[in-house]
C-alpha cells in the first residue's frame, strides 16, 4: 500500500516510489518537486523565501528557502541512493494571490520564488523538464516519483497533470 | 534598530496583543453589524503563536476555501493586514449586505458579490486599524483593500511569508462572532518587526 507524504509550509521530505509526496495550498511559495530517474527516490520542498544570504537570522529553519531548501532535498535523496546527474524537477506556485500596487516587494514574492529556484536547480545541474507557477491562484500538488506524474489541483479549476 | 524576537514575546505582550485584537475585532464587529443593521456577538477573540505547518489546522485543512481581503499599512506604522472569513460565511454576510438579493447556496461569487466583499471588509479591516489607531495614538492608514478567494494555506502564504523572513511563527487572531450563524473570522496583523516595537512602546511597555 503505498502512501502520500505530507509536507508542510517550509518543510522538505523525501519518499521512495511507490510513495509520493504531497503539499497543500501553495500560494506564493513554490513546490520544488524532484526524483532519479531511474531509482525511484523523490521529494518535494515548500519553499517560501528566494534566499537564506539576506535574512538575518536563516539557519534556524533551512527548508523555507530557496538556496538552502533545494540543497538539502537533493542531499537527502542522494543519502538515500539517488544520484544527482539522473535527478530532474517539476515546479509549480509562485503565485501573485493579491493584486495590491502598494507594495511591491512582497507582492512580487512569487515570481522572485520561482526565479530563485531556477537558479539553484541550474546550478545543481538539475533540468526543470515541466512547471505550472505564477498568475493569481493557489495549487495543492501531488508528486508521484514512481512516473514522475506531477498533479496540479487549484480551485474551480480541472486537475492537471504535468 | 530594536531586533523584537517574536519568540521571545512574554506573557505581557501577549496579554497587550491579545487586548489589541480583543478591541480590534469588537470595534470591526460593530461595524460590521451597522452595516448590516443586526445584532452581532462575539467570542472573546484567540490570539495563538503558530508554527507555520499549524496554520491549515486551525482554520480546518489548508485547501479550506476562504475568502481573504488584503491591505497594506502605511504611515507610523508599516506592514499589511489580511482579515480572512469561510466561505459560506461570507455568502451569508454578503447576503445581509446586499439585502437578501445575494446567492448564499451557491459557492459562487457573482461581481456585484465580490464588490460588496470588497466593501464588508474595508469597513471591517478600517474598524479594526483604526481602533489600533486610537489606542497607540499612532497614525496608521490603510491602503485600499483586494481580495481573493482561494484556498486557506495559498492565501496565508502571504502573510507568512511576510511573517517568514522574521522566524518560523505568525501571530494570528481568530474571531468568532455569529448573528443566527456562526460565522468564524481571522485577522492578521503582519506589522513590520520594527512596527512591533512602535506599537508596545506606545503602549507605555518596554521592549
Amino acid at each position: 500500500m503505498s502512501e502520500i507524504i505530507k509536507v508542510g509550509m517550509a518543510d522538505l521530505k523525501t519518499c521512495i516510489a511507490p510513495d509520493g509526496v504531497t503539499t497543500l495550498g501553495l500560494g506564493s511559495c513554490v513546490g520544488v518537486a524532484i526524483r532519479d530517474t531511474s531509482c525511484k527516490v523523490g521529494g518535494l520542498a515548500h519553499v517560501m523565501l528566494p534566499d537564506s544570504t539576506a535574512i538575518r537570522n536563516s539557519i534556524a529553519n533551512i527548508a523555507k528557502f530557496a538556496d538552502t531548501g533545494i540543497e538539502e532535498l537533493v542531499r537527502q535523496m542522494e543519502a538515500l541512493g539517488g544520484s544527482r546527474k539522473r535527478m530532474v524537477a517539476k515546479i509549480a506556485g509562485g503565485a501573485t494571490m493579491f493584486n495590491y500596487a502598494g507594495k511591491p516587494d512582497t507582492m512580487q514574492v512569487g515570481n522572485r520564488n520561482v526565479e530563485a529556484v531556477k537558479k539553484k536547480l541550474e546550478e545543481l545541474g538539475i533540468p526543470i523538464i515541466a512547471e505550472d507557477t505564477g498568475l493569481n491562484y493557489g495549487r495543492t500538488v501531488i508528486f508521484y516519483p514512481e512516473s514522475g506524474e506531477f498533479h496540479i489541483k487549484a480551485v474551480g479549476k480541472p486537475l492537471s497533470i504535468i | 534598530m530594536s531586533e523584537l524576537d517574536l519568540e521571545t514575546v512574554t506573557s505581557q505582550y501577549y496579554d497587550v496583543l491579545k487586548e489589541l485584537g480583543n478591541i480590534g475585532a469588537g470595534n470591526a464587529m460593530t461595524a460590521l453589524s451597522q452595516m448590516i443593521g443586526s445584532k452581532i456577538d462575539m467570542r472573546v477573540p484567540q490570539v495563538e503563536l503558530l508554527d507555520f505547518n499549524e496554520l491549515g489546522t486551525i482554520i480546518g485543512g489548508e485547501e479550506q476555501i476562504m475568502v481573504g481581503v488584503f491591505l497594506g499599512v502605511e504611515g507610523d506604522i508599516s506592514g499589511s493586514m489580511l482579515f480572512l472569513l469561510e466561505q459560506s460565511s461570507a455568502k451569508h454576510l454578503i447576503n445581509k449586505v446586499m439585502m437578501g438579493m445575494g446567492s448564499p447556496d451557491s459557492p459562487e461569487f457573482t461581481e456585484m458579490e465580490c464588490s460588496a466583499m470588497q466593501e464588508v471588509g474595508n469597513i471591517i479591516t478600517g474598524a479594526y486599524l483604526n481602533s489600533l489607531a486610537m489606542i497607540t495614538n499612532l497614525t496608521i492608514f490603510p491602503s485600499p483593500p483586494s481580495i481573493t478567494i482561494d484556498m486557506a494555506g495559498a492565501i496565508l502564504s502571504v502573510p507568512a511569508i511576510e511573517f517568514g523572513i522574521y522566524g518560523d511563527k505568525i501571530l494570528m487572531i481568530q474571531s468568532q462572532f455569529f448573528d443566527e450563524v456562526e460565522i468564524d473570522g481571522y485577522f492578521v496583523l503582519v506589522p513590520d518587526i520594527d512596527s512591533y516595537a512602535k506599537i508596545l512602546t506606545a503602549l507605555g511597555l518596554p521592549v
